[in-house]
């Protein structure tokens, strides 16, 4: 069935379209769930009494809506076919009808405008505290999440719960309406009550026997859709890679593998849906059958009322919804059952790292840092700083240095205090970090990041970021001293030009200039910096030199240095190998010791990161023979 | 994984200037395309669905019967309640004969049930399915289009407004037959013939059972506008919310490094009470008119009880006939109010139906000259005869000026030169990503601009600065331009690449998913497969753009060394920064501001103590730092 365009190879080419993974995370379980339910109260808590309200709305909506029928039934029996027939009955007839559907009215509004605000007004509450919540858990559970799931977390999960809330009141009304027409026709007329209702039976086993295979066929039409949009999704992102290597023809071959799989899937489940419509009118027709011949038969007798007769004839025809609606509520419960397990899972991660009762948050810092014997790790039993000591003094420079996995970007983390330590302590000013609070770390420790992520907005907003009083002559001062200044008048908006796509309108250099930017704006008196590993272009690279060199005057620095350039404009350095401090001191001091740190810098790389793996070990063992 | 080239996104697309208008937009509710008028989209759409006639018609035709079988059921009870009182057309009959008449009419009844159901099946069945088939011709031409648009136009449209059109877009217009077209015939059927049915039994009745229907049409239309616009409204301030929680979690190490909690929260709880707004907007609109929707059905149905019960008490109508009225109502109510659902369906089909349109309208602003013959390629030289480029067209800032080379097969040119200089430009020129606006390319002496696309594209490869790589195995990833390749050729351009060590290391080696689930590569290893896949394949003009900037000038030197015997075959251009991947070209082209400023080998560019030889001295000296001369002084 595939039609690839031939290429003589008598077997498949090597080639896909689209994620090979599925996408969805649905699963169906229980449909009640103890535990999400109890945690979901909390939620619910603050509307209580406006779901009262709405609960109320419901019961009389419904108890109007039971009432119509017996009102028409009073005004045939009671004002129009009994041989002296009365006029006033028939107007007090229509008086009760006009009442009731004002009351109808008034309730259904009220039904509809509670249940939806409420819904609405939890789901909301619920997605802030998730993201509340995202804020202060610990970095480690971070490390560890993919953002795209933690984003299904917060916008698909959250939807179905919505869904949930919304129809669950409407269920108790659909429960109520299917009771109350059961219970009216029962005792209108016992028996042709019981014989009307003999045809739910049948309803109810056609109905579990479709459902499942109806379900699989939906949720079968559910992945086409997302397996097909993703390869077109991929289609579009990679459109130019498909041109420069001439994929087109192959790629769409292949696409349309998925569209045909999808058309497939959604004919089949077309099919599901409505082969329920002929079942459910069909026995519509049989139970109408049942009260014309039976009831009929009953009223000729004079054994039955015709009003009665009538009434029966308004329940049939309203009869079948509330069992439609139901069965469709099951699969809406499941779904959300799913989801709140999710959701709740991400409300239970503990919050690490919170604020002591006595947290200081200082005016003023000096910032002077000193580490002393910590120990630290990310899996148990596995330190990757082993009892570090070292102090910086205030307005030093102190480079760090090392192979990869050595602990320098842990030792940035420690003192910002995204983790906690094993053992041992950090402190700044000679107090320990944990004693400051999150935003007292937060406003006097700046970090430049090796990814220089930037957020969707302006330049001038992503340069101030978060430093509210900056003004927009500071916000340039800051870009022109880092020498970002020139590149950003020269856009078309300037300081107002928009970031497209978190800033790849940029080039990775000029992202980088801007980093430099907001850490000076935020005039911290430590500055934490990753300095960044891909290679820029050599013009770039010296104005980043330069700025690096301006961002530092007067600040504590610590700096992950990759660039020699970088690693000789610090005041001091320290080599770390292993999660061990092996060697400190100046960039002179250290050539002449000739230990690790002279022999890579004889290897004569302009970067530590260009050294191969191969000869950054030998010059590791070669320093473990000395 | 970004998208392409960073350098080129942004720029000003040659063709779908309206696309680019619209292009951030997004789902707004515009009608300025210029695919006609509203009408001439819906009928466009109607014509994709009427390639389907069979079904088509199936559908019409078991629409039209299913409202018919739906209009004999209130007549056959009220008949029935007429028979139970005794009566069979209006005068009385004996119990036997009524007795009769009730067997007759529940077996109608049963009978028309069914008719009714397989048809409603058959109606609502068809629509679906032409809709699905609608859709699928649509997605396979939407992919094609994509496919063959050039560069510019992807330059300048918003890859997440593309997704929008190719599902949401499609969407609409695929729900446009079964909830607009047959839905239409179903409440012209129902209106007009009920209508006619109980207007000509009692006119006054017949009118106070259709008042609401006026009524609940245009309360219903207006509130459905209302909603969709809403919903719109509410779909944008949900994708700038979700937008700013991608962002904060994306960046969360930003936002703890600068202590931004609560700044990202402030920001979070802006967008969220915009939208909440919304929100509770449209759930207000929704009550209010789903409510005075059923108290006008109410109404009329009151009134209808009143004046027919007035009726049956002087003695002119039967309680069976009332009951007609009734049912009548009761039928036409859920059909009426759905109109609000077919306004929906049309406004919404004919916008999104006229993105759709407008995009697959949209011609290729590069693609195959009439009467192009394949390039023939014998000598694989290359020549650039005074090429100036611009990326709006002529009239634009250009960004290459008259700028001629040539390269022999074999010979290796190289280009160097600040950002912005035009370096990549001469690489997306080659293999007519863009058309220069004058001076022609040419290979072997051949225009490329006379050659098929197919054949230029297979002789001239581009390794990209950013390689796109696929959620795909590694060796689908690497045999991307050869999906037929043989492991033997695989394993071979890793090799060359210096991949393969990576790769044997892995568990499960070539066969290993890239991306989330799998393996992530750094930036140096996924250049290294995008010179793998080049690798791969034969070509005669090799073209790297900046392709080894994250790959450690170790690993480049042995790349270069794999590579030297096919670019023995071939003539090669090398973009890049880092002087030591040029320094063995046969020639290097120092670029600034589009023009060509020095070219000249390596030697004889140092000796002669230019820009090139600044930036030499630049790279080579370790201890470069900010004493360093200014590059662009020293060159003066």
């Amino acid at each position: 069935m595939t039609t690839l365009p031939d290429n003589n190879a008598g077997r498949p080419p090597r080639a896909v379209v689209g994620s090979q993974i599925s996408q969805d995370e649905e699963m169906f379980g229980a449909a009640f769930d103890g535990q999400v339910i109890r945690r979901f109260r909390t939620y619910v808590r603050p509307y209580r009494r406006r779901i009262y309200v709405a609960l109320a709305a419901v019961l009389v909506f419904t108890a109007a809506q039971l009432a119509i029928p017996l009102i028409i039934r009073y005004a045939i029996d009671e004002a129009l076919v009994i041989e002296n027939a009365d006029g006033n009955l028939l107007s007090m007839a229509i008086a009760a009808f006009a009442i009731v559907i004002v009351i109808n009215y008034g309730a259904s509004y009220l039904q509809d405008r509670l249940v939806g605000l409420t819904g609405e007004h939890v789901i909301f509450d619920l997605r802030r505290a998730m993201f509340m919540h995202l804020q202060h858990v610990a970095m480690a559970f971070m490390d560890k999440t993919e953002i795209g799931r933690m984003m299904s977390r917060l916008q698909g999960d959250v939807n179905s719960l919505q869904e949930f809330l919304e129809n669950s009141i409407t269920v108790a009304g659909d429960v109520v309406l299917l009771f109350g027409i059961v219970a009216i026709m029962l005792l209108l007329d016992f028996k042709l009550g019981l014989l009307t209702l003999s045809v739910v039976p049948t309803l109810l086993i056609v109905r579990l026997i479709w459902l499942p295979r109806a379900r699989l066929a939906f949720r079968r039409a559910r992945e086409t859709n997302s397996i097909t949009n993703g390869a077109l999704a991929e289609g579009i992102h990679a459109v130019r890679t498909v041109q420069g290597m001439g994929r087109e023809a192959v790629n769409f071959a292949l696409y349309g593998d998925k569209a045909r799989e999808n058309l497939a899937a959604h004919l089949r489940s077309a099919k599901f849906a409505q082969a329920m419509v002929p079942v459910v009118d069909t026995l519509t027709g049989a139970a109408m059958g049942i009260v014309v011949v039976v009831g009929g038969a009953l009223v000729l007798d004079d054994a039955l009322d015709v009003g009665v007769m009538v009434a029966f004839l308004f329940y049939i025809q309203r009869f079948f919804d509330p069992i439609r609606s139901l069965t469709i509520q099951y699969s809406v419960m499941q779904r959300a059952m799913a989801s709140g397990q999710r959701i709740f899972e991400v409300l239970e991660v503990p919050i690490a790292i919170a604020d002591k009762p006595d947290a200081a948050d200082p005016v003023e810092i000096e910032g002077d840092i000193a580490f002393n014997n910590v120990t630290f790790g990310y899996t148990r039993d596995l330190p990757v700083l082993k009892d570090i000591s070292f102090a910086v003094k205030r307005g030093e420079t102190v480079a760090l240095v090392g192979p990869t996995g050595s602990g320098k970007t842990s030792i940035t983390s420690l003192l910002h205090r995204f983790y906690e330590v094993w053992d041992g302590g950090v402190t700044i000013d000679g107090r320990d970090v944990r004693d400051y609070t999150k935003a007292a770390l937060g406003r006097h420790i700046a970090m430049v990041l090796q990814d220089p992520f930037l957020f969707t907005g302006s330049i001038l907003e992503n340069i101030r970021y978060r430093t509210k009083g900056a003004s927009r002559d500071d916000v340039e001062q800051a870009a022109r001293v880092v020498g970002a200044h020139d590149f950003i008048t020269a856009l078309p908006d300037g300081y107002d030009t928009e970031l497209i796509q978190q800033g790849r309108n940029l080039s990775l250099g000029q992202r980088q200039l801007l980093s430099f930017a907001r850490a000076l704006v935020a005039d911290a008196k430590i500055l934490v910096l990753d300095e960044a590993t891909a290679s820029i272009d050599s013009y770039t690279e010296r104005q980043i030199q330069i700025g690096l060199a301006r961002l530092l005057e007067g600040r504590t620095g610590i700096v992950i240095a990759h660039r020699l350039a970088t690693v000789r404009g610090a005041d001091r350095i320290i080599v770390l190998q292993e999660g061990h401090i092996v060697e400190t001191g100046t960039h002179d001091a250290l050539v002449a010791e000739g230990g690790l740190y002279a022999r890579l810098y004889a290897l004569n790389y302009a970067s530590f990161d260009d050294i191969p793996e191969d000869v950054m070990q030998d010059a590791i063992s070669a320093q473990a023979r000395t | 994984m970004a998208t392409g080239n960073p350098k080129t996104a942004g720029k000003p697309p040659g063709d779908g200037i309206t696309l680019r208008q619209q292009a951030y937009i997004g789902m707004s509710q515009t009608t300025d395309h210029r695919n006609g008028t509203d009408a001439a989209v819906l009928w466009r759409i109607i014509g994709l669905a009427l390639r389907y006639k069979f079904r088509f018609a199936v559908a019409v035709g078991a629409t039209i019967a299913a409202s018919a079988f739906q209009l004999m059921i209130p007549r056959f009870l009220g008949d029935a309640v007429d028979n139970a009182m005794g009566m069979l057309s209006g005068t009385s009959i004996a119990p036997a004969l009524a007795r009769e008449a009730l067997l007759d009419a529940a077996l109608l009844l049963l009978g028309v049930s069914i008719l009714r159901g397989a048809f409603t099946l058959l109606h609502n069945y068809g629509g679906e399915a032409i809709g699905h088939l609608i859709a699928y011709d649509l997605r396979l031409a939407f992919y094609a289009k994509l496919q063959e648009l050039s560069f510019s136009f992807h330059d300048g449209i918003h890859s997440g407004e593309l997704i929008t059109r190719g599902m949401l877009d499609l969407e609409g217009v695929r729900m446009f037959v079964n909830t607009g077209v047959l839905r239409l015939v179903l409440l012209t059927c129902l209106i007009g013939a009920g209508g006619y049915l109980l207007l000509s039994t009692d006119l006054l009745l017949g009118l106070l059972s259709f008042s609401f229907v006026p009524f609940v049409a245009w309360r219903s239309s207006v509130a459905r506008l209302r909603l969709r616009a809403l919903w719109l409204a509410l779909q944008q301030r949900m994708g700038t919310l979700g937008q700013i929680m991608d962002e904060n979690l994306s960046g969360i190490r930003v936002v703890r490094a600068f202590g931004a909690e609560r700044y990202e929260v402030g920001k979070y709880d802006v967008a969220a009470d915009d939208a909440r707004l919304i929100a509770d907007e449209r759930i207000k609109t929704r009550a209010s008119s789903t409510s005075v929707m059923t108290f006008a059905y109410f109404i009329a149905m009151g009134l209808v009880l009143w004046v027919g019960g007035l009726r049956v008490l002087d003695g002119t109508m039967t309680v069976g006939t009332l009951t007609v009225f009734l049912t009548f109502i009761t039928i036409l109510q859920t059909p009426v109010r759905q109109l609000g659902l077919l306004v929906n369906s049309l406004a919404r089909a004919s916008t999104c139906g006229g993105r759709l349109f407008d995009l697959l309208d949209l011609e290729p602003g590069i693609r195959d000259q009439p009467g192009a013959k394949p390039l023939s390629v014998s000598k694989g030289a290359l020549s650039f005869e005074e090429v100036s480029f611009a990326y709006s067209g002529v009239g634009g800032p250009p960004v290459l000026h008259d700028v001629s080379f040539t390269v022999a097969r074999g010979r290796t040119v190289g280009i160097v030169g600040p950002p912005g200089s035009g370096k990549s430009t001469i690489a997306n020129l080659l293999p007519r990503y863009y058309d220069p606006s004058s001076g022609r390319i040419t290979i072997d002496g051949q225009d490329i601009r006379h050659a098929t696309l197919a054949s230029l594209r297979q002789a001239v490869r581009v390794v990209q600065q950013d390689a796109f790589l696929f959620t795909a195995s590694l060796e689908n990833n690497i045999a991307y331009g050869d999906p037929w390749a043989d492991d033997g050729m695989i394993q071979d351009a890793a090799s060359t690449a210096q991949i393969d060590g990576f790769v044997g290391g892995l568990p499960e080696g070539y066969g290993t998913l890239v991306g989330e689930r799998g393996v992530s590569l750094s930036g140096g290893q996924k250049q290294r497969i995008a010179i793998a896949r080049a690798a791969m394949l034969r070509s005669s003009v090799l073209i790297f753009d900046d392709s080894t900037a994250a790959i450690d000038a170790e690993t480049e030197q042995r790349i270069r060394e794999a590579l030297k015997t096919p670019m023995q075959n071939c003539a090669t251009i090398i973009i890049s920064h880092r002087l030591g991947a040029l320094r063995h070209a046969d020639e290097i082209i120092f670029l600034e501001g589009g023009r060509i400023v020095e070219r000249g080998d390596h030697d004889s560019l140092v000796a002669a103590k230019g820009r090139y030889a600044a930036l030499f001295n630049l790279q080579s000296r370790n201890e470069d730092d900010l004493a360093t001369p200014d590059i662009q002084g020293a060159a003066e």
